[in-house]
Order: structure tokens, then sequence, then C-alpha cells
């Protein structure tokens, strides 16, 4: 019986076939990293810049709102980013905007703080989660307590000596936000524009283009986009997390996505389909 | 009856805009309750939507409809979830905390890397070179996609540049003209809903 020629076989292709070279293509340098090398581009560079400056005992305001979807990408971020503050001697006040954030930042804290010997309420202080995302931004600049009047745990604000004579966004030179929505629009808006806050974003990758008009114009200093950003961010922090060693795996599964794409037009093309089909992306 | 909601709507909207301009102390500790209003407002949304969650599967469930037992598992968790969160808190060690850890953290996880498998499937399915215009979006795209990954420099070292250029110059002229555009719709809309030229949100057009 003679075979059907491979372009059209290919064409047909059964997506399980593709589901499985994904899931090698991820496993496989998870269990065994290469660590490629990675080059730090000039946005991630402004950002880790921006927080080294500070002063140490400096206060930087923290709005980390994400959720375990996008945890891949911003939680390495904000390891990496409060090792930094810890490091710098710098004392964050982190916060949420969304309700299932919390979770994820309570381990963030506690492997940063672990990993740089810190104390909560002594070198951090956790507001926990406040709903009404841009009231509670535009709230921030009038009076933290009467947006957090407690911390995560219930502790009163105005009992956590490290929160003495600071109310609002005044009170702090540096506001970062580490956001996988538009929450990181209001920051800009409110923090940045109305308030005159020097802000740092950290974003997902597919967000990260929407804001470079706002680094170019100056309204944020420097921006960490996806998981590539955040493995940057722990390259020039020196630390190995799971930002760099997520960087292998989407390598691979990048490449390998570009082969498919390349092999279904070659096959395609072949079989005279482009001709034939020609017209819609 | 209908000019009530038309004029708190006037007011506040006009107020709010006024507020943003004005940074006398006073003005700003009006905005302040004003933005205590939106919480309480927010608050009972999040009330409004429990309540809507449950009603919705509640019916479902005695109707016996069709992937009626997926209900019954959303109605255990909200009441599970609500009365441990209202009872014992969220702080670690509890139980709503725990059950975060174990179970929601990596359901969504998962959910969310599932896309990986079916976007690696609908890009050899249907992102073809058919003309000019896709042709063009197929190379930028794989430029990227090559280019900002750590392997690229290793296949070409001209790729990092090529992708920051990419981004640095037809991305951001795009993005800003995009970004003007939505901000001079979004001042149009809004001028169109204070100043009562678009009701529709009243429930009529």
């Amino acid at each position: 019986m003679a075979r059907r020629p491979l372009a059209p076989r290919l064409l047909r292709l059964d997506r399980r076939v593709i589901f499985i070279l994904v899931a090698l293509a991820t496993a496989i340098p998870l269990l065994f990293p290469v660590n490629l090398p990675i080059s730090v581009s000039p946005r991630v560079r402004a950002a880790f810049d921006t927080v080294d400056k500070q002063p140490a005992g400096g206060y930087v305001l923290m709005s980390l709102d994400y959720e375990p979807d996008i945890a891949a990408e911003l939680q390495p971020m904000s390891i990496s980013m409060l090792r930094h503050c810890f490091r710098k001697g710098l004392k964050p006040v982190i916060l949420t905007l969304y309700p299932a954030a919390p979770g994820l930042i309570e381990r963030a804290l506690n492997e940063a703080a672990d990993a740089e010997g810190k104390k909560r309420n002594e070198d951090y202080v956790f507001l926990g989660y406040k709903s009404g995302s841009q009231s509670v931004i535009l709230g921030l600049g009038e009076s933290i307590r009467t947006m957090f009047p407690t911390d995560f745990w219930g502790t009163p604000l105005d009992s956590i000596p490290m929160m003495r004579g600071h109310n609002s966004y005044a009170d702090f030179p540096l506001v970062i936000n580490m956001a996988g929505s538009r929450i990181a629009d209001y920051y800009i808006q409110i923090a940045a524009t109305r308030y005159r806050r020097p802000l740092v974003l950290g974003a997902t990758a597919v967000m990260t283009t929407d804001y470079y008009p706002y680094l170019s114009s100056g309204q944020i200093l420097g921006l960490i986009g996806g998981m590539k950003g955040a493995a940057e961010y722990e390259v020039l922090n020196n630390l190995v997390g799971n930002g760099r060693r997520g960087m292998d795996a989407q390598s691979v599964v990048h490449v390998l996505i570009v082969i498919l794409v390349i092999v279904g037009n070659l096959a395609l093309l072949l079989t005279g389909g482009l001709r034939r089909r020609g017209g819609g992306a | 009856m209908r000019n009530g909601p038309l004029l708190v709507t006037f007011f506040t909207g006009a107020l709010l805009v006024a507020f943003f301009f004005i940074p006398h102390h006073s003005a700003q500790k009006m905005q302040s309750v004003m933005l205590d209003w939106a919480n309480v407002v927010y608050a009972f949304a999040l009330i409004l939507g429990s309540i809507t969650l449950w009603t919705v599967h509640q019916r479902k469930v005695t109707s016996r409809a069709p992937g009626w037992a997926f209900s019954v598992v959303t109605l255990s968790a909200l009441a599970f979830m609500t009365g441990a969160g209202v009872l014992q808190g969220v702080e670690e060690g509890t139980l709503v905390n725990r059950f975060y850890n174990i179970a929601n953290y990596h359901l969504v996880s998962t959910m969310f890397a599932l896309l990986a498998f079916f976007i690696a499937s609908a890009a050899f399915r249907a992102f073809r070179a058919r003309n000019v215009e896709a042709t063009l979006l197929l190379v930028t795209a794989i430029v990227m996609m090559i280019g900002r990954v750590s392997i690229g420099e290793y296949i070409w070292q001209g790729f990092p540049a090529l992708t920051e250029w990419l981004l640095d110059v037809p991305n951001l002229a795009a993005k800003r003209a995009i970004a003007i555009g939505i901000g001079l719709g979004a001042v149009s809309t809004a001028l169109k809903i204070i100043l009562g030229i678009d009701r529709s949100y009243l429930g009529r057009s």
C-alpha cells in the first residue's frame, strides 16, 4: 500500500503529538537545566538601579497584584525585588488589590525574609488585601490607615513602630507595582502622575509592551517584563530563582513553537494550500 | 423621575473631575469621603456577586441541569471557604490558607499552564503566511519569540538588538497612537455620560 506524501500527513498532525512535544520541551530543561546566559535589558537595569539608589532605611510601597495564574512570571520578580530591598536595608510596605493574592505574597515574603534574615513589622509590613482597586490607589494618596486600619494579621497600623509617620504616597520615596492587569494603569495615572511618586513596574510578558510609552515619557522609571524580566532581575541581584530556572524551558518551548509554525507553513506550501487559501491571515 | 439619576451622575462626575485639579485640602478630604462611599459600593457588589453565584448554581442543582454536579462543587467550595474565612480568618495555618495553598494555587496555575499546549497547537494550525500582511506578522512573531529568550543569542548575536528595535520603534509608535486614541475615546464617553447625552446606563438607550 503506497504511503501518502509527508506534507498532507503533517497538516493532519494529531494535536496530542504537539501536546507531548510541548510537555517534553518544558519538562526536560526544568529537570536538566543548562543555565543559558541571560542578557539584561536596559528597562530591567533601570528598575534595578532605581531601587539600588534608594538610601538605606528608606521606605518602599509595594503593590503586588496578581493571582496564581500568572504567578510563574510575577512571583519570582516579587521575591527578587523583595530580596533586593532587604539587602539594601529598605523597608517595604506591601499590599495587594487582588483577593487571591495574600497567600502568594505570604510565600514570597517568607522566602525573601528568611533568606535575608528580616522580621515582620520591623523590616517589612504586609497590609493585606483591600477591595476597590482604583479607589484604594487614590485613597493611598490621602491616608493608608483609612484604607488599611490593620495589617494582614490584624495588628493596628498605629501599634507597628515601622509605620509611624508613614501614611500616604508622600512618605514613600518609591512605589513598586507588580501587576497582571490594568491596575498598573491606575498606579501610573494616580501614584506616578498625580502624586508624582517614582514608580517601577513589573508586568506579565504580554502586557509589557503596553507600558513602553510610559517608560519613554518618564512616568515609570523601570519596567520588568515577564519571566525574562524576572530572570534578568535575578541576574542583577546575583540570585538563582525560579525566573532563571524557568528561562531554559521557555527558550526551548519558543523554539519548538517556531519550528512548528515553519513546518506547518512549509507543509501547506508543498500541498499548494497557501495559493488556494490566499486571503486573510 | 429620570432626572434624579442624571443629576447625581452629573454632579458626581463633575465633582470628581474638579477634585483632580484642586490641590486644596478640603477638596482632597471631600474626595476621600467619596472614595469611602465607592468602597462601600464595592463591598455590596461583592455580596451581590456571591448571592448571584449561589442562586445560579443552586438553580442548576435543583433542576438537575447538565453539569449540575460541578455546581455542587462550586456551592460547597463557596460555602466552605466563606464559612472558614469568617470563623477562623485567613492567616497562615487557618483552613482557608491551607486550602488555598493545597488546592487553589495549583488548580489556577494548572488551568493557565494548559494554555501553552493549546497555543502551540493553534500556532501550528492557524499561523499561516497567506498574504503580505500575514507574512510580516509571522516573521515579526518568529523574531520576537526567538530574540526574547536566552537561546536567541546562541542562534544569532543580532537577535536581541533586532527585538529591542522592534519594541522601541514600531511597537512604541503604535502603542502611543493606540493610547492617545483610547484616552480621547474615554474622555468623550465620560463627557457623554456626565452631560446626560449617553443614558444607556439607566437601562434604556
